[in-house]
């Protein structure tokens, strides 16, 4: 029992969010706060890297998430206030990298992968199945010279007594 | 040829571990600025000194002119000082300097201590001016052609080798 109440309480605080915005950052208009929370989740902290600026305390994590407030708060739209961090900061400010020519191999790399593994795997399954049917269902023709051989053989032998 | 495919795994694995191996030459933190070979942003800087006049945009162009983002809260910004102090001494180029997310009074100090190589330097207390040039760790280094645009950002301490092989040749390029 006290076990399973342990366990129930890690549980618990394995799923509570980690992020690190101050109280006196959060907006008062509760629906531009949760664009701005969505906003931070895919904005990468660049000190950090691999933290997103909604769970970093970096510093210029923090003057990003002021700023991506006051934006909103301004009336920008999510998009314009990507497009003002991408043309300051680059792609690499996106956790999630955008979908264009040259980040074509980063999305679609693992499919191509794959889909060159199942096909290979489908030819050399094939070429084996082929290899193993062909003595059964392939019985050798005889030539007509062969035929004829076999029908004299065969004829002579009827011949004998 | 049927042999020969058996070795396709190892020519891709080596083909892999060769690619793997050069990314572990090349440092992830530096990485390459969103604003190479555009005009350099709007800003506009007070001064940090009575006697010194702060920075705007419209004071870079002109000349090939160096941008430097330090503060005296970075550490690293202590070890290229000298360096920088050297340049100013040569006058190798234009020098000039933002005070980035610093107090003034801390930053006096330091310039005190340390010397002064910047021509102009401009007080950033909140970094928005920083957020504009994208930058993301100190201290950070421009190079500003004549027709005012980015062309180069170095991020962390200059060395001297970083400026002989990389800066000033870039730097005599764009002055011709």
């Amino acid at each position: 029992m006290m076990k399973r109440a342990v366990a129930v309480i890690f549980l618990l605080l394995a799923f509570s969010p980690a992020h690190a915005v101050l109280p006196n950052e959060v907006l008062s208009d509760p629906v531009l706060e949760s664009r701005a929370r969505a906003l931070s989740k895919n904005i990468r902290c660049l000190v950090c890297q691999n933290q997103s600026i909604d769970n970093s305390n970096a510093d210029l994590a923090r003057d990003l998430r002021i700023l991506v407030r006051e934006r909103l708060t301004s009336g920008d739209t999510d998009q314009q206030i990507l497009d003002f961090l991408i043309a300051r900061y680059g792609d690499f400010i996106m956790l999630k990298p955008p979908f264009k020519g040259t980040t074509f191999l980063l999305w679609f790399g693992p499919a191509l992968v794959f889909v060159a593994a199942v096909s290979g795997l489908f030819v050399y399954f094939r070429r084996r199945r082929s290899a193993l049917a062909e003595p059964e269902c392939s019985k050798p023709s005889l030539s007509s010279a062969e035929r004829d051989r076999l029908a004299s053989l065969l004829d002579g032998r009827e011949g004998n007594p | 040829m049927p042999r020969v495919i058996f070795l396709l795994p190892l020519v891709l694995f080596l083909g892999l571990a060769g690619y793997f191996y050069m990314g572990l030459a090349t440092d992830p933190r530096q990485l390459p600025s969103a604003l190479i070979d555009k005009p350099a942003p709007e800003f506009d800087l007070p001064a940090l000194l009575s006697d010194l006049p702060g920075l705007a945009k419209g004071d870079l162009g002109g000349d090939v002119k160096l941008v430097n983002f330090f503060a005296s809260w970075c550490v690293p910004c202590r070890a290229e000082h000298s360096l920088l102090m050297r340049i100013a001494e040569l006058n190798l180029v234009p020098l000039y300097g933002i005070n980035y997310k610093n107090r003034k009074e801390a930053a006096i100090d330091w310039l005190d201590e340390l010397g002064n190589p910047y021509q102009r330097i401009g007080q950033d207390l909140t970094g928005r001016a920083g957020i504009e040039w994208g930058v993301y760790g100190l201290p950070e280094t421009y190079i500003i052609d004549k027709q005012g645009r980015i062309r180069y950002r170095h991020v962390g301490p200059l060395f001297p080798k970083v400026l002989k092989k990389t800066i000033m040749p870039l730097i005599e390029e764009l002055r011709r």
